[in-house]
């Protein structure tokens, strides 16, 4: 593959960008929101602002849609600086968490609302609202009231309002926080789709990881009014950059230790007296001497009653625990200076012919590869 | 089901004998044909004959139904900037104080009301009559709108103007065409309530009325003062009538409305 099959705008250091985040600040009275933030978003992007509550991430979409001022820096969309721009005047639509949706209009007049207050001809205004009815599958409700329709549907009449104006950007806050889980993976492919579709860029804030992962193009992690990492979803689940971005996507083991080498692509940690020390690949910031730690994935660890001889991280410890879930299982194993590490493995076989079970002995191993040291 | 028992028979009666007996007393004395309002000298309806012709008692009427009109919308308006304020404005300076004061009229006395509204007429020199009781009305009254129509902007979800302005309205574009629909309601009972307020209201408009302009409530005060007269019994079986007619409205369009909610709530699970 090269790249011009692959959309990936944001390492083509020629391409232009949607919107631009320099040396962004908001602060309210002396707390913090957003510390200084540099960002580029580039068109057709599906990008999302991932972060626990109170990250800033809101903040930063509701500065987007011009509801909150910047205190310091600039943001800029399409080139125009966006400061004192009010929300009206921007090619910028929002979906909103609560959907906002009118409650005195009926599907129809929503649909309609924005596109009577820009300079779409009158006549237009039906064929338009038709289409987007059409595009979430909505036909035989245009004349329902909001409340006349269930949470699926009125997501959708709020997906289709942001939409109709055509706008250049569109800001999702929390778009499937409302739904229930089955629905939720239905519609997340659904709002792929349509921004394939439509080509429009989407900025979307979630706290759900799985659905960041599922639908974005770019992850952008944030604590505490920063970026901690901006990244694909792979490269942020494969190598991320802090312990803090490995402990908020999925799941996680965190070995702590001090770091004894590190050269290059690969590093070793040690962590405990009278083991050799684990061989990762390095992250970023990595010297030797400094304290660090080990992050790697519950289902690259593998687990088995005999000790492997062709790998060099191998750790042995007792089954304390096993987490059946059907598909998967994971075990529990306690180390012997008495940490907890988790190891998946698929069910790909009956759970009779399972061969291990609580209380075993066990010798836990993963390639070199499998995960990163990473600075403490 | 729960057993209807003696006792309850007996208490709902006293209940509803201490509620009413004034009132079916007064109505079935309207029909009096005596003059003597305590003497039963067979059915009439010649004092609603009466009523109509006395200027006084229809002038007065018609003033009342101005006053409560005008006062009740310039209530309405103020009031319902007033519950904006408090419930948008965010902090800023004296918030709570500004707060205070828009409910302490509530629980003021009527007459210190009513007495600082009159000092305020002179010191102006305002001459008393229609305005100066329309003035005294909207001022007590828009507390009440502003009371009303907060508790309903509180529940009200910010978001909703905010997607309005997003999809291109200027705020005061946004207000009108989200905002006051969804409000509505709210509006309207607080408008209601004012108007009932100023229509019943006896003591502030007796500060504030003047030769030219006198309320229903007053005059109907002065007459009784010179002995009740069955014309006044007439007029006040009138009133009940009202009363009654609005209230039976109000709750029969407020059950279909539940009604209806819930049907429209069936129709969105299917």
């Amino acid at each position: 593959m090269n790249a011009t099959d692959v959309f990936v705008p944001w390492l083509d250091a020629d391409a232009k960008p949607m919107i631009e985040f320099s040396g962004v600040t908001k602060n309210y009275g002396d707390f913090t929101a957003i510390d200084n933030i540099d960002l580029k978003i580039f068109p057709r992007e599906f990008f999302a602002l991932l972060g626990p509550s109170g990250c800033g991430k809101t903040t930063m979409m509701r500065m987007l849609g011009g509801f909150e001022n910047v205190t310091k820096g600039t943001i800029t969309i399409d080139g125009q600086d966006m400061k004192g721009v009010p929300a009206n005047k921007r090619a910028v639509n929002m979906m909103f968490q609560s959907y906002a949706l009118f409650p005195h209009l009926s599907v129809a007049d929503n649909l309609a609302f924005g596109l009577k207050r820009s300079e779409m001809p009158k006549s237009e205004i039906k064929g338009r609202v038709d289409e987007m009815l059409r595009l979430v599958q909505l036909g035989k409700f245009a004349s329902r009231k909001p409340h006349q329709l269930s949470g699926g549907q009125r997501q959708r009449v709020a997906l289709a309002r942001a939409l109709a104006k055509a706008p250049k950007l569109l800001l999702l806050d929390e778009p499937l926080g409302a739904l229930d889980k089955k629905l939720r993976q239905e519609t997340q492919f659904e709002l792929m789709d349509i921004q394939e579709k439509t080509g429009t860029t989407f900025v979307i804030v979630t706290h759900d990881q799985e659905e960041a992962m599922t639908m974005a193009s770019r992850i952008a992690v944030m604590d505490h009014g920063k970026l901690v990492q901006v990244d694909t979803p792979d490269r942020i689940y494969e190598a991320p950059n802090s312990v803090y971005v490995a402990d908020f996507i999925g799941d996680v083991n965190i070995i702590e230790g001090r770091i004894a080498k590190a050269d290059g692509e690969a590093a070793e940690l040690a962590w405990a007296e009278g083991h050799s020390p684990i061989r990762g690949m390095s992250g970023a910031g990595v010297s030797s001497g400094q304290g660090g730690a080990f992050a790697i994935r519950p289902e690259k660890i593998v687990i088995g009653t005999e000790e492997p001889t062709d790998v060099h991280n191998r750790i042995s410890g007792e089954v304390e625990d096993i987490a059946y879930l059907g598909n998967i299982s994971t075990y529990y194993v306690r180390l012997e200076n008495g940490a907890l590490v988790k190891s998946q493995t698929a069910n790909t076989r009956r759970i009779a012919r399972r061969g291990i079970t609580w209380n075993d002995k066990v010798w836990l191993s993963w390639t070199d590869t499998a995960g990163i040291v990473l600075a403490g | 089901m729960r057993k209807f028992t003696w006792f309850n028979a007996v208490s709902l009666t006293f209940g509803f004998a201490f509620l009413y007996i004034p009132m079916i007393i007064l109505i079935v004395y309207s029909f009096n044909e005596s003059k003597l309002v305590t003497v039963w000298a067979g059915f009439s309806t010649k004092w609603y004959g009466e009523l109509l012709q006395n200027e006084a008692f229809l002038d007065a009427a018609w003033v009342t139904v101005k006053v409560a009109t005008i006062s009740s919308t310039i209530a309405t308006v103020l009031g319902t900037m007033a519950a904006f304020v408090l419930v948008r404005g965010g902090r800023f300076f004296g918030r709570t104080l500004f707060s205070g004061m828009i409910y302490a009229p509530l629980v003021m006395p009527e007459v210190i009301t009513g007495l600082s509204l009159l000092l305020l007429f002179i010191s102006v020199g305002l001459d008393r009559g229609v305005t100066t009781i329309v003035l005294a009305h909207a001022t007590f009254s828009m507390c009440f709108v502003s009371v009303v129509v907060s508790s309903r902007m509180v529940t009200f979800d910010k978001s909703l103007e905010e997607a309005a302005m997003d999809l291109g309205c200027t705020p005061w574009d946004a207000f009108r065409s989200v905002t006051l629909p969804i409000i509505a309601p709210a509006v309207i009972s607080g408008w209601l309530l004012a108007f009932t307020l100023s229509l019943d209201d006896l003591v502030i408009a007796s500060f504030t009325s003047g030769p030219a302009a006198t309320t229903l409530p007053i005059k109907i005060f002065s007459a009784v003062r010179l002995g009740v007269s069955p014309e006044i019994n007439a007029l006040s079986t009138i009133i009940i009538a009202f009363v009654t007619i609005g209230v039976l409205t109000a709750s029969i369009s407020t059950k279909r409305a539940i009604s209806r909610q819930k049907r429209d709530e069936q129709m969105a699970q299917q």
